[in-house]
């Protein structure tokens, strides 16, 4: 009898895997749908993308039949919207399509991605010790101002970063003050220190540079050109000469990855964001932790503010982060308070930015109306991924000790 | 000025509510009048050591900025324009008009529970919708087009915060990040149809600047005349919202739904109060208050000057309304009051100023500090308790022992 069960039960579950795995399926040829109309195949028949839209259909629907309901669905939307993207991507001329997706759209996706990434993972320290951080905007903001400052005044690109993460620290300390010390409410603190920042950097940049008067040889963050791959067709202009800083933030995702779930570190960052009595009992000084979390998240997020000023513009403006913080806080609820996730959708958002400063070929006076497709995206992505992400359950819940 | 406050060693007489709105109710019970005043006079003396660090001298700046703000007006009370106090004061009253309106705006999701960072979003939805009826809709005669132009702008507004109720209602989007993205996308849809090309610009086709309003549509003026700007009767709209939303949150059922979500939403949901509801009806209801504002101002204020494309990124008027909201105590009485100040804060900052004394721009950005500190503080309810109680303390202690 239970064995009969038991096999029941494998069977029902490998159905479900499998029709998992063709939502899965589905999702990807409804992308790929797209993918034909545009370099490098610019394919230039509806055939293709329409029949690739129309598996990707077929594919969810079976999956929605076999009781993968969001996956399946999923799918659908895939196909269809990949079959209207490419018909419309079909209709428009073939010199727009290569002037939208080159390889360099790769380049500049990166480049867009790289503050949110440093920002999302900064973000990612303090609310998994238990702070939330909507404070990464004026903390970006912060960076991106005294970073160029610093790299003014030091004529080093290098003390300038240093000099924008220690602002932002600065900006989180006070941040964390509030929110660990005096347990106020963590969002609406995050919300004071974003005016903050944007009063001081506003004024300082005032009071130092009269409003417009910085100096046009800022030391940058210099590229990194990669000698062999740059001269390789599609790679080269997509990842042969990228700022250092891209490399940086790459490179610090599979760090913070480690620090947060492989060492006694991280497990005592999570500890305090998950149960903060239970780590207290253990003797993990849970202020301690927030404290240098919260300040951890400031410098990284300054630090994507100075790739902002100093690596990317080579100058500040007032409000220049235009809430790629709150972006950022997006992406890494998206990722799942995870380091790779963040990055996923810090890439996503890079693109959509990316697409939004390239696709004015289209239509000129439109060009304004463009630049919302960051937001929107973000707001779609934010209002369909949420009930399935899990936060830190003590997040926000500022601590006591007994 | 903010001295390290030993946690736990203020004697609280309970325990710190959960809740956002119950927090406030608390300790405006402990509080009244003084802990808000607290906060006010903490802000501007921490700006003053700003402006004195960078080599200004604050009393005569803040000396400068008052009279900016008109307020030398009630020396010699007159109600001739023509003299530049009395001009400056209207300028003042129309500042406080919008911002009343603004400030209700998170004030009133604030006692659902709900941080509503979207009053600017709201507020520029209602400023476009008004300028499209007030440039377009001309055979309509003049109190019907002045009424419809602000109802329809109360309406874009409801609905454009209504968005952001309904996906935290059914999937749970934090509304700080969905308010800020709105703002976003209604800040990039105003500088599109005010833009060049876009679909409400003006008769110059060179000037990225709205279409003026028809007469028709514009609001009467009554103190001041029409040309030279002045204030016109939506002041008293904005007094006669300050009246409905006291009565609308203490005197009807819906209000006390309402509160009792804010209180404790697992309580109201077990008393039989739908909490989803109530999300979405006080967004809906505080975007109303900003989309008002927004037609107000764009009937009234801006009428006969249009709205350019770089006011619809410069303006943050909607922002102050936090702060406003926050230092009345999201009540109507104390929202009023807050308006005055930071409407005064908000013309003598950037109007009026003899440059000498200090640059407009400096405080203009002054503004931003002070609305960041009054938000940093209004937020740590536990050092005003603190400061409370230590003047509770030195009473008893004057006071003869029983």
């Amino acid at each position: 009898m239970s064995t009969v069960a038991a096999y029941a039960d494998r069977f029902m579950r490998s159905q479900l895997a499998d029709a998992r795995t063709v939502g899965m399926v589905g999702v990807v040829l409804g992308v790929l749908a797209f993918w034909l109309a545009i370099p490098p195949f610019t394919t230039r028949s509806f055939v293709w993308p329409v029949l690739v839209g129309a598996l990707a259909v077929g594919a969810g629907i079976w999956a929605v039949s076999r009781g993968v309901g969001k996956l399946g669905w999923g799918a659908v939307a895939a196909g269809v919207v990949g079959i209207c993207l490419a018909v419309l991507a079909i209709h428009s001329s073939k010199g727009n399509l290569e002037q939208v997706f080159s390889a360099s759209l790769i380049a500049s996706m990166l480049v867009f991605a790289t503050p949110l990434t440093f920002a999302a993972i900064g973000g990612m320290f303090s609310e998994r010790s238990g702070v939330v951080n909507v404070a990464l905007e004026g903390m970006m903001l912060t960076g991106a101002f005294f970073g160029i400052y610093g790299a003014d005044k030091t004529g080093s690109w290098f003390l300038g970063i240093l000099i924008a993460m220690l602002a932002g620290g600065l900006m989180a300390l006070v941040h964390a003050f509030f929110a660990v010390q005096l347990r106020a409410d963590q969002i609406v603190g995050g919300m004071a220190i974003n005016f903050l920042a944007l009063g001081i950097t506003g004024y300082f940049f005032f009071q130092l540079y009269h409003g417009a008067n910085i100096p046009p040889n800022i030391p940058r963050i210099p590229n990194m050109s990669i000698p062999w791959v740059k001269d390789q067709g599609f790679i080269g202009p997509a990842i042969g000469d990228l700022n250092l800083l891209i490399w940086v933030a790459i490179a610090l995702v599979p760090i913070s990855y480690i620090v947060m779930f492989k060492t006694p570190i991280g497990l005592r960052i999570r500890a305090c964001g998950e149960h903060p009595r239970a780590a207290d009992t253990v003797g993990i000084n849970v202020y301690a932790v927030r404290y240098a979390s919260v300040v951890t998240s400031g410098m990284l997020a300054a630090a994507g503010g100075a790739f902002l000023s100093v690596g990317f513009v080579g100058t500040f403006n007032e409000n220049m982060t235009a809430g790629r913080g709150f972006i950022a806080l997006a992406a890494l609820i998206f990722g799942n308070w995870r380091p790779f996730g963040a990055f996923g959708a810090a890439l996503l958002f890079g693109f959509s930015t990316a697409l939004a400063f390239r696709l004015p070929v289209y239509s000129d006076s439109a060009a304004t109306l463009f630049q919302a497709l960051p937001y929107v995206l973000t707001l779609i992505a934010v209002a369909g991924v949420i009930g399935r992400t899990i936060p830190p359950a003590a997040v926000g819940r500022p601590y006591k000790k007994q | 000025m903010t001295e390290p406050v030993a946690p736990g060693s203020a004697p609280e007489p309970a325990a710190p509510p959960e809740t956002v709105a119950a927090r406030l109710a608390f300790f405006q019970q402990a509080g009244g009048l003084i802990v808000p005043l607290i906060t006010a006079v903490l802000a501007f003396l921490i700006a003053g050591v700003i402006v004195a660090a960078t080599g200004h001298n604050p009393i005569t700046a803040y000396w400068d900025i008052a009279k900016g703000a008109g307020l030398n007006w009630f020396g010699h009370l007159s109600t001739d324009t023509g003299t530049t106090s009395a001009y400056n004061f209207t300028q003042t009253l129309l500042g406080t008009t919008t911002l009343i309106l603004t400030g209700l705006a998170v004030a009133f999701a604030f006692r659902c529970g709900l941080f509503n960072i979207g009053g600017q979003g709201q507020y520029l939805v209602g400023l476009i919708v008004a300028n499209w009826v007030g440039v377009t809709m001309v055979h309509l005669t003049r109190p019907a087009h002045v009424l419809i132009g602000v109802a329809l702008a109360t309406l874009a507004g409801a609905i454009w915060a209504g968005i952001a109720g309904f996906l935290k209602a059914t999937v749970g989007a934090h509304e700080v990040i969905t308010t800020i993205m709105l703002n976003w996308i209604a800040t990039y849809i105003g500088a599109y149809a005010f833009g060049q090309g876009g679909p409400l610009q003006g008769s110059q086709p060179s000037a990225p600047i709205s279409g003026t309003v028809v007469p028709s549509a514009r609001i009467p003026y009554f103190w001041g005349d029409a040309t030279l700007g002045g204030l016109h009767v939506g002041f008293f709209a904005a007094l006669v919202a300050l009246v409905i939303f006291w009565a609308v949150l203490n005197r009807t059922t819906l209000g006390y739904e309402v509160r009792a979500v804010g209180f404790n939403p697992d309580a109201a949901a077990y008393g039989g109060i739908s909490v989803r509801k109530n999300y979405i009806r006080a967004m809906a209801i505080s975007g109303a208050f900003a989309g008002l504002a927004g037609g107000m101002d764009m009937l009234g204020q801006f009428a006969p000057i249009g709205f350019g494309t770089l006011d619809v990124y410069g303006s943050s008027i909607g922002f102050l309304g936090i702060a406003v909201a926050l230092l009345g105590r999201n009540t109507a009485v104390g929202t009023g009051l807050a308006a005055l100040l930071f409407g005064g804060l908000l013309y003598g900052t950037t109007h009026g100023l003899s440059s000498n004394v200090i640059d407009p721009q400096l405080t203009g950005n002054l503004t931003s500090i002070i609305q960041g500190l009054v938000v940093l503080f209004v937020g740590a309810d536990v050092l005003i308790l603190y400061i409370w109680n230590a003047r509770r303390k030195l009473a008893r202690r004057v006071a003869p022992s029983p």
